[in-house]
């Protein structure tokens, strides 16, 4: 039976690469619909309209929009993700830093919430009906309900307004030591591991809960097995995939809490870069940046499907 | 945890048994949509004006709730805020709702190759993270209050689709469906008078979910500024222009994001806290 989760977890990354296929489609063509021509709108108000028909000749803007599409797939192919339209350069170089810094924010809040959120879902799930466990859930179907500039805006008043142990603002090129560091990194962290943590909290909390009311956990119990021994022996193990499961889930929620972090904290990151390159309707900028936020979020919520079937012990 | 709490705070009212929390959720709800619909003429001061000398002010009498950036009063902004940010969720809410439900009942009762598209399609769109379709969106065709309700209405139909669907297929498999059937019922006929009324009520607690994401996603929005534009402003698109009062802790971008938390947290808490046989996927 071995090959029957092969085929599956086959079947399922096909479907990532039609999804990835459509998903670059949608995003060529939303862009493409951005109002205004580009090409005037580069050379402004004084151009000729001889010198804009000469430019939008050059950038292949009359060719007819499934060609440019192909081109543009091509160019990604060879790593070539254009030329931003605002200052001429090449987005690849305009995204790198960008990027690394994007991934530096949300790898360092991964590390930290992960075991936070586990240790608290998990722990939740054991007291279930306890004054802790309540407590725990109220907290997170509390941060799950507001959006997350809320979040930052109270990061922001408790920790630099009112305790004054932070500043409101980061920027990366200042860190010179590490009390910068985590100075610089400190707010846009802790916003965004509430938000996750908060997911991974309810996801985690009804994976265990769902596997403690199994019959062989019943069994457990009956004859006699400790409860620590009851969940770490019995019901983990078992829980473990669905536990993985929301855990790559949750992470995908960063997505959409970088855009809402990077913004308020003015963190230069690529969300912010894209939010601005929105305003300045840099077309390559607007596709790359989505399209490795779209990436991302396809590599996570892949990953945690294939983590459900491979966990599926009646599939294998 | 709902047994200890239910055997303290469950009443019985009119033959339903109600719970304290999901009463005073319900309340606030209520008063949010009121707020909604009366707010232009409850709003002590046109929303334009400016009505106080200092920016960012402190609540006192008069200015309840401090003024904006400008010296306008912050009250009058928000009450009219919510007449934009619960009308906006509600018809997006709807549409999403409607089209997802009518679309799913259609896959599950119809089955095959409609089905096998719609699923395959719908799944790739939610491959696309909300907050990233709706800043493409927003900014390829501008910022408008039509643009607003379809686009948020697109990001949900989906996820409306997928939980009809899933209610649907188990409905399919009763007999009464294959009873019908067979007297050749029509395909609106079984959606309408077989299906529909078997799921109404998981449908309409997740009619309350969405309402939720929604509300979050266009305050996400309009916060980034993408969302209502000025002189319009919706409760998120508030929190943005007051963001300056952050550092003196001024209520104008407080109250706004306050005003959001109570409806979002009002509704979860309303749809938790209702009779199990409403909530529940399989009644």
């Amino acid at each position: 039976m071995k090959s029957g989760v092969f085929n599956l977890v086959l079947k399922r990354l096909a479907v990532a690469a039609v999804t990835l296929l459509i998903v670059l489609f949608a995003v060529f063509f939303a862009t493409s619909m951005l109002p205004g021509d580009t090409a005037s709108m580069l050379l402004g108000q004084a151009a000729t309209p001889e010198a804009v028909a000469g430019l939008r000749e050059a950038m292949h803007l009359n060719d007819p929009a499934i060609l440019r599409f192909l081109r543009w797939l091509l160019g990604l192919l060879h790593g070539d993700l254009g030329t931003s339209y605002a200052n001429d350069m090449p987005v690849a170089a305009l995204i790198g830093g960008r990027l690394l810094n994007t991934v530096k924010l949300a790898g360092i809040t991964t590390l930290l919430s992960v075991p936070l959120a586990l240790t608290l879902g998990i722990t939740a799930a054991m007291l279930r009906g306890s004054l802790y466990d309540r407590t725990v859930t109220i907290l997170s179907i509390g941060v799950i309900s507001v959006p997350e500039f809320m979040v930052a805006t109270l990061a922001v008043l408790v920790f630099a307004v009112y305790l004054k142990w932070l500043p409101a603002l980061s920027s990366v090129n200042e860190a010179h030591s590490l009390a910068d560091l985590v100075r610089i990194y400190a707010m846009p962290v802790i916003t965004l591991i509430f938000v996750i943590s908060a997911q991974m909290i309810r996801m985690t909390r009804a994976a265990v809960i769902e596997t403690l009311s199994t019959p062989y956990v019943e069994m457990a119990l009956l004859k006699g097995a400790s409860r620590s021994r009851m969940v770490f022996r019995h019901a983990l193990p078992n829980a473990l995939g669905p536990i993985v499961n929301a855990v790559a889930l949750s992470l995908s929620y960063l997505v959409g809490g970088v855009i809402i972090v990077e913004t308020i904290f003015n963190y230069p990151g690529i969300a912010k870069l894209m939010v601005d390159a929105v305003a300045t309707r840099d077309l390559p900028l607007i596709q790359s940046c989505a399209m490795i936020f779209c990436l991302g979020y396809l590599f996570l919520i892949t990953a945690a499907d294939i983590v459900a079937i491979m966990s599926n012990p009646r599939l294998r | 945890m709902t047994m200890v709490r239910a055997a303290s705070s469950r009443r019985s009212f009119l033959g339903h048994s109600y719970n304290l929390v999901g009463v005073a959720a319900s309340l606030v709800i209520l008063a949010w949509t009121l707020i909604a619909i009366f707010a232009p003429y409850i709003v002590p001061h046109p929303i334009g004006n400016i009505v106080d000398d200092d920016y960012f002010g402190p609540m006192r009498q008069g200015l309840w709730l401090g003024s904006d950036y400008l010296g306008r009063d912050m009250l009058s902004r928000v009450l009219m805020g919510a007449r934009y940010t619960v009308g906006i969720s509600l018809a997006a809410v709807s549409i999403a709702c409607f089209s997802g439900v009518v679309l799913g009942m259609t896959a599950a009762v119809t089955g095959g190759w409609l089905d096998t598209c719609l699923s395959r399609f719908l799944d790739a769109m939610t491959s696309i993270p909300s907050k990233l379709f709706g800043l493409v969106v927003v900014a390829a065709v501008g910022s408008s209050i039509p643009v607003l309700i379809l686009t948020l209405a697109v990001i949900y139909i989906p996820g409306a689709y997928r939980f009809t669907r899933a209610l649907a297929v188990n409905i399919n498999t009763m007999d009464f469906m294959t009873v019908a059937r067979v007297r050749g019922e029509s395909t609106v006929y079984l959606i309408g008078s077989e299906i529909l009324p078997n799921i109404i009520r998981p449908v309409l607690a997740d009619f309350g979910l969405r309402f939720v994401f929604i509300v979050l996603l266009l305050s996400g929005l309009s916060f980034l500024g993408l969302g209502l534009q000025p002189p319009l402003a919706d409760w998120g698109a508030l929190v943005r222009e007051n963001i300056g009062g952050l550092p003196f802790a001024a209520p104008a971008v407080i109250v706004p994001s306050l005003a959001i938390a109570s409806l979002t947290i009002s509704i979860n808490l309303l749809i938790d806290n209702l009779p199990q046989k409403i909530r529940d996927r399989n009644a």
